[in-house]
């Protein structure tokens, strides 16, 4: 297991050495994996942070909804074929709103965005056992402020591989 | 001389000896026993205070009442603790002035100051304080009610809220709210990943303390009616489920099992049983009412895709009012106890959510979301009525105060550019909709739970 994951990286310093330079190939907005790839050395394979920049963590929802649109959908597309690459890895799916609703209502709305996710996950073939969902409600904002960008941002689907 | 049973007796000394263990969960025993006639005549028992003075016409024109210093030291923070309780409610003017502990009063003198009623009052004692109170009704001239307590020292703030809900109960005719606490989630850190504790407090703000270690997110208290007891959602080792706390030996114990989260519980009104949400695996949310004793649940809506969550009692336990969105948004419904007949009842502009019964049964509140921000209402249990209370960027998660009287929520500010700026407090508005305040909380605050009326 750990031979794998050591010759793994080798491979992928060797990719990230080819394309130095392209700091933002995978500047999705998220900002948040920015520092793993200032350096000609991506994160490690089948890591959050790969998840993060192979295919992107997250989706999101208009108000009050749980429908994929076309761009959730190619994130969550990325994911699939990432977990193919990476089957030992399970993941954990967390659904998120923005706080114009009641924290009771909101705990349910996220769970249904998780579970959204998840199962266009398992109909690319991920297996349901590798699937594990949660919901936070408005409890844990990804963005901060009380503007209606800040609110689109908090209405998402996270995944984290666990 | 007591007036406790030998298995109150018990009960207390468990309750004090675990007190000491854990720095102070409010609780001991406060003994009441009648003071004879001082002067005048006293109304006798039962009887109703002077019929001129009800809630509503407190509404317009608050009670002036003479509240003394009850003497130095403990006297004196004594009567200042009876002196806010009363003021808090909106329902009562409080007049300084001295007041005698032992003679008749000089009622010329106090209705010349406007007074329409008197306390007098003494405190005397070291570790086992003695506490004499009467009540004067200046326009009549005579003694409405005379009581002395006594209790440890360290008892002494309920001494004084159980005088302050004598005095409301002998003026107003109904039971008050001051020696009751409040339940409720203690918010620290940055908003992004607060740190929320299930803690509890008296009323006032006074005596809190943190009941858990804040490990894991930690929403929803609700008060047992009958027992010691804290329903509550804790997102321990990931898992969101619904627990329930036991106030007397700390202990948690989860309940039931679902496969989704189990959320949003509440107490039947007869304590027995504990109603609350899970979702499902197809987006939705389903209420279930659990017996506490046998762990039996029964399965009241299950509709596929739907959510239904925050269920409450009505207080004769026959209905059920919760927040739905089989119609298309959040709305309220209202349906029989066995979870058949549902009605929707909310048809205002917006969405509609945590409902709660007012505990005379006759008004149901609510958070309502429009364009404009959250606001806090009431309306009859058939829909009829609405009226807002107070408005903001957030107000929601009410909790009615024993006496429905008043409600506790919980008020969010919103944040200004870079998110600094956010305040949570737990309020207390009465149901008119007049005298909101904020109850004085050392972190943010929110999820606020009354407790019931203690004995």
């Amino acid at each position: 297991m750990k031979i794998t994951k050591i010759a793994a990286l080798g491979m992928v310093c060797a990719l990230a050495a080819c394309s130095g330079g392209h700091k933002d190939d995978n500047g999705d907005g998220n900002g948040q994996n920015v520092s793993q790839q200032q350096y000609n050395q991506g994160p490690t394979p089948g890591s959050e942070g790969d998840l993060v920049a192979t295919a992107g963590d997250r989706v999101y929802f208009e108000l009050n909804k749980n429908q994929l649109d076309s761009d959730a959908r190619a994130t969550l597309d990325k994911q699939a074929e990432w977990l193919a690459r990476y089957p030992q890895v399970n993941i954990l799916i967390a659904g998120n709103c923005d706080d114009r609703g009641t924290e009771e209502y909101n705990i349910a709305l996220g769970q249904r965005r998780a579970n959204a996710a998840r199962e266009y996950l398992e109909a690319k073939g991920v297996a349901p056992t590798r699937i594990m969902t949660i919901s936070y409600g408005k409890d844990r904002p990804t963005a901060d402020g009380d503007t209606p960008d800040a609110w689109a941002q908090n209405r998402n689907a996270i995944t984290s591989v666990r | 001389m007591s007036f406790f049973s030998d298995a109150e007796a018990g009960f207390l000394q468990k309750h004090l000896s675990r007190r000491s263990l854990m720095g102070g969960v409010a609780a001991g025993g406060v003994l009441a026993t009648p003071l004879g006639l001082l002067g005048g005549r006293a109304y006798a028992s039962g009887e109703a205070a002077p019929a001129e003075i009800t809630v509503a016409n407190a509404h317009q024109a608050p009670i002036p009442i003479v509240v003394p210093n009850f003497g130095a030291g403990l006297g004196d923070q004594i009567s200042s603790v009876i002196a806010a309780d009363l003021s808090s409610t909106g329902l009562f003017e409080v007049l300084g002035g001295d007041v005698p502990a032992s003679r008749q009063p000089d009622f010329h003198a106090l209705k010349a100051r406007g007074a329409r009623v008197a306390v007098a009052g003494s405190a005397t004692g070291a570790d086992r304080v003695r506490v004499e109170m009467r009540l004067w009704d200046v326009l009549a001239g005579q003694q409405m009610t005379g009581r002395a307590y006594t209790a440890s020292q360290n008892n002494w703030r309920r001494i004084a809220h159980i005088i302050a809900d004598e005095i409301y109960k002998r003026l107003l005719g109904e039971d008050g709210y001051f020696d009751t606490r409040i339940a409720y989630i203690a918010r620290t850190g940055p908003r992004r990943h607060q740190t929320t504790r299930l803690a509890i407090m008296d009323q006032d703000g006074a005596n809190a303390h943190m009941l858990t270690n804040g490990s894991w997110l930690t929403l929803e208290p609700r008060f047992s009616p009958i027992s010691e007891k804290l329903a509550f959602l804790s997102y321990a080792n990931n898992r969101p489920r619904v627990y329930v706390y036991d106030l007397n030996s700390g202990q948690q114990t989860i309940l039931g099992t679902f496969e989704g989260i189990s959320f949003a519980p509440r107490f039947s009104p007869d304590g027995r049983s504990i109603i609350l949400s899970a979702t499902t695996r197809d987006g939705g949310a389903d209420l279930y009412l659990i017996d506490l004793a046998t762990q039996h649940r029964r399965k009241l809506t299950g509709t596929p895709g739907v959510i239904d969550t925050s269920p409450c009692f009505s207080p004769d336990g026959r209905s059920i009012v919760f927040n739905s969105d089989r119609g298309g948004s959040p709305q309220l419904y209202v349906m029989s106890a066995d979870g058949g007949n549902a009605r929707r009842i909310s048809y205002g502009n917006g969405h509609y959510g945590s409902p709660v019964w007012s505990p005379r049964g006759d008004q149901i509140a609510f958070t309502r979301i429009g364009h404009g921000g959250f606001s806090l209402g009431l309306m009859g249990p058939d829909g009829v009525g609405e009226r807002t209370l107070t408005e903001g960027f957030t107000v929601e998660s009410p909790s009615f105060a024993p006496n429905g009287r008043a409600l506790a929520f919980c008020r969010q500010n919103a944040a200004g550019a870079g998110g600094a700026g956010f305040t949570s407090t737990i309020e207390v508005i009465d149901v008119a909709g007049f005298n909101e305040h904020s109850i004085p909380t050392t972190t943010g605050a929110s999820d606020p739970a009354w407790s019931p009326l203690r004995r």
